[in-house]
């Protein structure tokens, strides 16, 4: 190589940052291109209004379909399956992925990404349970106390991660991914020392209720994702604040001209998401009984998958999270089934693997091709 | 005499919408051609027909009288046809000697690239046209316009006999403009045929020497551009009679809108005077990089002044950000609507509510009623044309994109509007819209600051022009006392 690292000029971030600008204006370009060639023949309003209409309506209910076509394959293939019991154990199976994929939602809207969550629901997990615990060494002093203590313990520690990690993203401009994958580490970190890296048994019946109670026949963890998912929705479509999470996530350079404050949306996407996966880590320990050190492991792809599989857009912006509840009941599902079926985990996280790509490319094929 | 290109009859539909109905067209060779048409004329269609991206439906395309077919855009290379594309796509991490050779390295021993072949014959290039850039700079560390200048570096050196040039000037300054210029005479001289594509008429009357205009579609005529007029050609394009290009009503008030003294930001401007009374339109001209949009990003809180004072209403104020800016009543059209101006996933309606949305919905929740009535005022009041409110801005032109930018603002009710290029890239029918809005706006008392690099546009509006220069002001005139070449003259 010729004299390359000679010419090599030290405004590397700068040039980074504009050649990621550059690919998201890019992006925007082939999408006007394209429907400019639709809107090119200008008077024909009335068919450009179909094909529009028919792109909304796949991009609304196509993944819904998908959802339904799986639940009917499965229902004929197994009559074990549209149980009532089978159903609520699908719906509990989801709702600890659900609360984080909403929280994940959030972010990613804003062009972010939370890989600290599953390491947040341990974290959150062991230091709520330690207040609400009966064993006697497990716990600290005075323990149990009350459960409402205990949870809001819990909600607590999440929301401060969120805030940390919020905090490096949005005034120290880091990466997301960077910033969150150090919040991965140093939460697990934290939670091993915390519980000198045992695990939190005999969490109080009061507390375990969260997890196996029920509300008129209906699991209360259900319940929760029901609430969870009610009020982002209520949020991110009704409220002032929703739209400054599609305007940051669309375009922080437009967002900021219009008076958008980029710095707190961004803050406040972490702190709700961090806030959520400290309730899923309270529902995972409500529901096995104790706080292990090890929980959600993984977790964040998961939830990444459900958006994903949800239709919500990588480079923020584009997304619902009604989308996100579907993508995570989807993933549920399929493990139900292929569980109902027989079929080894392994080959699940296979399948797993090629719905969340399946999914991504359709999407690719749906906006970007012929 | 043989024509480099013949093309007859061509058609494409999209899903049924025509968006070519009947394109036709002939170059001679040693000439500029122009290539004329509003936004939606079928021009864009007509040009990726002939780089091999879209295939006819029907027609001819004859090149030096044979029939040609392209598949692809190598196809239109080999055969002779470069074009340039407005919309630019460097490698950002690669040199300008890279950039230019991309796919085609000279190559060296086992396999390797040239370097020191491909460094020489790319500087060759960017010599021979004059274009002041070293071919070992990276590219992302070049201006936009040098990016332009290298992206047509890269279509000479496939030594083309057809240049398509897609407003080859939208993004660079006048004096690498007339550079550009220089280099087509070459092209020229050279016996090439060069079509150039602009919305900027005065461009068109300056470089070219014949035209064809497409409307809705289809051809409507051709000509040399000797036996027509400006106004002709505006008629040909539009399609219809206009009035005054420039609809000027209002007149400057004695009471000041917007008053900055000592205006400095260290490497970008230098102090920077100036006060616009209300009802005045107030022009800043320049080159790129002279410091035009900076002094906006100052007096609209993007970027922070080391000094100087703003006065808005004849009171001092501090803006610390944008959001100061719009307390005082200022708004900004920035210069590059879909970088900085729309966020292009959202609906024409969260666009036009971007700016205002505390205002509209002071509680948490949204004022939903008030953000759709809002947007309908807006789309009436400045004939936005878009089938419902609801579908992406995205799909709209770039005449009614940019007056949906200026939807949002007004909907903010500013004092002080502060337009960066507020007619970029939009069609002749939609700058004179664009013209009457900016014009009534001043004429109902408010305070316009515009800065433009069309000089036609500068002197048609503009009560009075500052000149930048270097970060400078060069000094302020009105506009009865100035003309285009001493704008031009100051500017360099």
């Amino acid at each position: 190589m010729p004299s390359r690292s000679s010419i090599y000029q030290p405004e590397q971030g700068q040039g980074v940052r504009s050649m990621a600008e550059e690919s998201v204006m890019s992006v925007g370009d082939n999408k006007n291109a394209k429907s400019g060639k639709n809107a090119n023949g200008g008077k024909n309003a009335n068919s450009w209004f179909g094909s529009e209409q028919r792109r909304l309506l796949i991009q609304e209910y196509g993944i819904f379909l998908a959802f339904l076509i799986l639940v009917a394959v499965l229902s004929v293939s197994n009559e074990f399956f549209l149980t009532a019991g089978n159903i609520s154990n699908v719906l509990l199976q989801t709702s600890i992925n659900g609360v984080l994929a909403i929280g994940m939602t959030f972010v990613i809207l804003t062009r972010g990404i939370d890989l600290s969550v599953g390491s947040v629901v341990a974290l959150a997990g062991i230091v709520s349970a330690s207040f609400v615990t009966s064993s006697a060494t497990a716990g600290i002093a005075g323990a149990p106390y009350p459960v409402a203590l205990g949870l809001g313990i819990g909600l607590l520690v999440g929301i401060a991660c969120g805030a940390v990690s919020g905090v490096i993203v949005s005034r120290f401009s880091v990466p997301a991914f960077v910033a969150t994958l150090g919040m991965l580490s140093a939460a697990r970190g934290m939670t091993l020392i915390y519980g000198g890296g045992r695990p939190v048994p005999a969490l109080t019946p009061a507390f375990r209720w969260i997890g196996t109670g029920n509300i008129l026949g209906i699991p209360a963890p259900v319940v929760i994702l029901a609430v969870v998912f009610a009020v982002s929705w209520w949020i991110l479509n009704r409220t002032r604040f929703g739209r400054y999470i599609y305007a940051v996530g669309g375009n922080p350079h437009a967002a900021r001209t219009s008076g958008i404050n980029i710095t707190r949306t961004q803050f406040a996407v972490y702190v709700i998401s961090g806030g959520l996966a400290g309730l899923a880590g309270m529902l995972l320990s409500a529901r096995t009984g104790s706080a292990l050190p090890q929980a959600g492991i993984a977790y964040e792809l998961d939830a990444i998958a459900a958006v994903v599989i949800g239709g919500t857009s990588l480079s923020g912006g584009v997304g619902r999270v009604t989308g996100t509840l579907i993508g995570a009941l989807i993933i549920g599902v399929m493990n139900n089934g292929l569980d109902l079926m027989g079929i080894q985990s392994y080959y699940q996280q296979v399948l797993k693997g090629a719905l969340i790509v399946g999914a991504v490319m359709l999407d690719q094929k749906r906006n970007y091709g012929a | 005499m043989e024509l480099l290109l013949d093309v007859e009859g061509l058609k494409k539909s999209f899903g049924g919408v025509a968006a070519l109905r009947d394109g036709r067209f002939q170059l001679r060779a040693g000439t500029v051609h122009a290539l004329c048409g509003g936004n939606g004329a079928g021009k864009s269609t007509f040009l990726r027909i002939l780089m091999g991206i879209f295939s006819r439906d029907a027609g001819s395309i004859r090149r030096r009288g044979k029939e040609v077919e392209f598949a692809n855009p190598a196809d239109a290379l080999a055969s002779g046809i470069a074009i340039i594309e407005q919309e630019l796509s460097p490698v950002p991490h690669m040199t300008v000697a890279e950039n230019i050779y991309l796919g085609r390295e000279p190559k060296a021993r086992f396999g390797g690239i040239d370097f020191r072949a491909m460094n020489r014959s790319a500087q060759g290039l960017l010599d021979d046209l004059e274009f002041d850039i070293r071919a070992t700079q990276y590219m992302m560390n070049l201006s936009v316009a040098r990016m332009q200048l290298v992206e047509i570096a890269k279509a000479l050196s496939h030594d083309a006999e057809v240049i398509f040039m897609d407003e080859p000037t939208s993004a660079i300054g006048e004096r690498e403009a007339q550079h550009l210029f220089a280099a087509i005479r070459r092209l020229q001289a050279q016996g090439r045929g060069i079509v150039y594509v602009s919305h900027r008429l005065s461009e068109i009357f300056q470089i070219a020497d014949s035209y064809t205009v497409f409307r809705d579609g289809a051809y409507v005529g051709s000509g040399a551009l000797a036996d027509i007029d400006r106004p002709g050609l505006i008629r040909m394009i539009v399609g219809r009679e206009l009035s005054e290009e420039f609809a000027k009503t209002n007149t400057p008030t004695s009471e000041p809108g917007i008053e900055v003294a000592a205006l400095t930001c260290p490497n970008k401007i230098e102090d920077i005077s100036f006060s616009v009374h209300k009802g005045e339109i107030f022009g800043i001209y320049g080159l790129m990089g002279a410091g035009r949009t900076e002094i906006f990003n100052c007096l609209f809180g993007l970027d922070r002044p080391s000094a100087g004072s703003i006065k808005v209403d004849g009171t001092e104020v501090s803006i610390a950000k944008p959001a100061d800016a719009m307390a005082h009543g200022l708004a900004l059209v920035t210069e590059d609507r879909k970088l900085t101006g729309l966020n292009l996933a959202d609906s024409v309606r969260a666009n036009i509510c971007m700016a205002s949305l505390p205002e509209m919905s002071p509680a948490f929740a949204m004022d939903r009623a008030r953000e759709a009535d809002a947007s309908r005022g807006m789309r009436e009041k400045f004939q936005i044309k878009a089938a419902r409110d609801t579908m992406p801005v995205s799909s709209l032109s770039g005449g009614n994109q940019q007056k949906v930018v200026l939807g949002k603002w007004f909907l903010r009710n500013p004092k002080v509007l502060l337009l960066d290029e507020p007619t970029r890239g939009v069609d002749v029918g939609a700058k004179r819209e664009i013209y009457r809005i900016i014009s009534d706006f001043a004429a109902s008392g408010g305070t316009v600051v515009m800065i433009s690099s069309e000089i036609d546009e500068v002197l048609g509006m503009s009560d009075r022009i500052m000149v930048m220069r270097a970060g400078k002001s060069a000094g302020t005139f009105s506009r009865e006392e100035t003309d285009a070449q001493s704008l031009v003259h100051l500017s360099t």
